[in-house]
């Protein structure tokens, strides 16, 4: 272990030396956020590393105004809502789905599978499946509609907001002012996507790409080769989650959300919007897609007043910095969707780092 | 209250929320020294005695899981209450509310269940209630257990009494009855492998009090908000820090991965067959040794220690030899998305 460690130190300091700054490395994915806090890794790096929390965290990126739609449904008797845990928490201009659980309408799934169960157990209601995550959730929700398809089910709707990665990290990276100089790739997304998929953020930007798992040490393997890449000037794609991501990925999730979605320009918090990123149903799912049926609008939301969200997921601005950060947003009071997650930057810098109101040990 | 005008159900998990309720909404109500101190159970002094009284509600679901049932829960929840105050457990109540349509199979079941818990410690259920509302007003069985103990002589044990040096030690692996509870509730498939740890720590706590006395500085069972909530408890009210190791903390690896599937900190996952106990430092090692040598503390071990700290604080020192705090959970743990 220490021998690894004194691997990534060697290559940080090699890197630093090329670049003749700080490496700024960007994790586009919240599992990775949450994994190195609770390892506290950031404390055992040296200075001269600047880990970047991007946009990886699927509540996070999600629009204020699609919150607001589903929370215009919140209210309906007619309606079910069925979401992912993490949802039910963040705020929309109207509260949030938690504070509307006690009409018993929201029911939290783990599972896309469980939605049909839902759909047959209430044939009076009309189910609304709140279809948010990158392209690891996506596949489910497209396995659903089939089924539902398939099935002929009448009373369930899919308000699919479902994301992709790589347009979001290009769009990034098109940005004028960024600081990225490589991406710590997702684990979960890249076992669907396959670790070729970003050669072309490789090829087009010249920014290493590493893909890596979720245990302390193969996170800092990852980086280690990233640095490594950066002090050599040749950066290319690498997975060090062998175990489960392919060069190609699971063919057969792709070619289902292939057939399933159309992909189209879509809305991200922070981002604005980004093209050809979010996946909507194709034609075929017409009387299954929620905003054609329900009458629901999706309308893009300016920013939350004061709230540096944006700046965070584009890594921009670490969250302490941001003016409303432990003061008016909490756990318990999040404003941005960042606070909300239990895998959103700002809400693992307050749960990890925070002492007296300031934080520690987050290497700033 | 700050996430609203409306109880969530966050304010019942254990975290901030549910301390934030208790402080703002029922102490000032019922204001009294005995239940300000807020103990695992009361201590009223009757004659010479220390009489120790406690009560806890049951609303686990399902009702059935690997490992245990809401009637040995409710019997062993509240025998922990009282036996990590320091008391010998005497008599329990037992009382029932029933939703319209219950099997009685499945009553009968956790009836008996509740039964040879009790008779297992030795312990009777005196009294008790039975009501029986609508279908819908309630989910299947919702179990109240009340229970009186006298406290042991040896037993001085107290916040106050927490001094810096003291070790940490925690009678076995943690997480294991949240992480089964909720694998069950939320369908995955390895649940088999993952049991509850749904037992009685009265052997333990009587064992540790009659032969270490005020060397035993306190205990607690960390029960809903997990580790994380007992330790930041200590901390709050005793005005030190604690440090712990995470490489010395017990996990069942199946517990650990479930936890890292779902997104959850294990350190803040529900125990009910645990006790957190504070020890003079002179005697860590022999409390540990009586640990490992009842039924329920085989994997008993030293976590950490309690440290100087101008602010009440946990925290852990990672197995990468990373450093992190450790908060007390907010109350409602939700699985991640992806």
């Amino acid at each position: 272990m220490l021998e690894r460690i004194n691997r990534a130190y060697t290559q940080i300091a090699r890197a630093q030396k090329v670049l003749g700054r700080t490496v700024n490395i960007m994790e586009v994915c919240g599992t990775h956020t949450v994994s190195i806090f609770r390892a506290g890794l950031r404390t055992t790096f040296p200075e001269g590393l600047k880990l970047l929390s991007g946009p990886g965290c699927p509540v996070c990126i999600t629009d204020q105004g699609y919150i607001d739609a589903v929370l215009s449904l919140a209210d309906r008797d007619d309606c079910l809502i069925a979401t992912y845990g993490d949802m039910i928490r963040v705020p929309g201009r109207k509260g949030s789905l938690e504070q509307k659980t006690n009409k018993g309408n929201i029911k939290i799934i783990l599972s896309a599978e469980d939605v049909l169960k839902l759909a047959k157990q209430n044939p009076a209601k009309k189910i609304l499946f709140v279809a948010v995550g990158f392209e690891t959730t996506a596949p489910a929700t497209a396995v659903l509609a089939n089924e539902a398809f398939r099935q002929g089910v009448k009373n369930l709707f899919i308000f699919s907001n479902h994301k992709l990665v790589v347009p979001a990290m290009e769009a990034l990276l098109s940005e004028k002012n960024h600081r990225i100089d490589a991406f710590l790739c997702p684990g979960h997304v890249s076992v669907i996507i396959g670790s070729d998929a970003y050669k072309p953020v490789v090829e087009r930007f010249e920014k290493p790409c590493v893909v890596a798992g979720f245990e302390p040490m193969q996170i800092i393997d990852a980086i280690s080769e990233i640095c490594r890449q950066l002090a050599d000037r040749k950066p290319e794609v690498a997975s060090l989650y062998r175990a489960a991501v392919t060069a190609a990925g699971n063919k057969t999730a792709q070619k289902i959300i292939n057939e399933t979605f159309d992909v189209s320009n879509g809305w991200w918090r922070g981002l604005g919007k980004i093209k050809k990123s979010t996946l909507k149903l194709k034609k075929k799912f017409s009387h299954l897609d929620a905003e054609k049926q329900l009458g629901i609008e999706f309308i893009p939301e300016e920013d939350l007043t004061g709230c540096c969200c944006g700046e965070v997921l584009c890594g921009l601005m670490d969250p302490p910095d941001c003016g409303l950060f432990a003061t008016n947003c909490t756990p318990e009071t999040p404003v941005g969707p960042c606070m909300v997650s239990s895998e959103g930057a700002c809400a693992a810098w307050f749960k990890y780092t925070l002492k007296k109101g300031k934080v520690d040990g987050g290497r700033r | 209250m700050a996430a609203g005008d409306k109880i969530l159900l966050a304010h019942g998990g254990g975290g901030r929320l549910s301390d934030e309720l208790i402080r703002s909404i029922i102490l000032p109500a019922f204001k009294n020294d005995t239940l300000c101190r807020l103990t695992d159970s009361a201590e009223i002094q009757f004659g010479k005695d220390s009489i120790c009284f406690t009560t806890d509600s049951y609303v686990v679901k399902p009702l059935f899981f690997n490992g245990g049932d809401i009637g040995r829960l409710a019997v062993c929840g509240t025998i922990n209450d009282l036996a990590v105050s320091g008391a010998e457990p005497l008599a329990l109540s037992l009382s029932l509310i029933i939703e319209e349509g219950l099997e009685l199979e499945v009553l009968k079941k956790i009836i008996g269940s509740a039964a040879a818990a009790a008779k297992e410690e030795n312990i009777p259920i005196v009294c008790g209630d039975t009501k029986v509302v609508e279908a819908n007003s309630a989910d299947k069985l919702f179990i109240n257990t009340s229970g009186i103990g006298i406290k042991m002589p040896r037993a001085k044990l107290g916040f106050e009494r927490i001094a810096v040096g003291d070790k940490i030690i925690i009678t076995g692996t943690i997480g294991d009855h949240g992480m089964t509870i909720m694998s069950h509730r939320e369908g995955m498939k390895f649940e088999s492998n993952l049991k509850s740890d749904c037992a009685s720590v009265a052997e333990i706590c009587a064992k540790v009090i009659e032969a270490l006395g005020d060397d035993i500085k306190f205990m607690r069972d960390p029960t809903r908000g997990g580790l994380a909530a007992t330790l930041n408890e200590i901390v709050n009210q005793s005005n030190c820090g604690i440090e712990i190791h995470e490489s010395s903390i017990p996990v069942n690896p199946t517990v650990k991965a479930a936890a890292d599937m779902l997104g959850f900190d294990i350190l803040d996952i529900a125990n009910e067959g645990k006790v957190v106990i504070v020890v003079s430092p002179k005697k860590t090692e022999k409390c540990l040794e009586i640990c490992q040598g009842c039924k329920t503390g085989k994997e008993a071990a030293i976590i950490g220690q309690v440290v100087q700290s101008d602010e009440p604080l946990v925290e852990l020192e990672t197995i990468i030899k990373g450093r992190r705090i450790v908060q007390m959970p907010y109350g409602r743990e939700l699985p991640r998305i992806c």
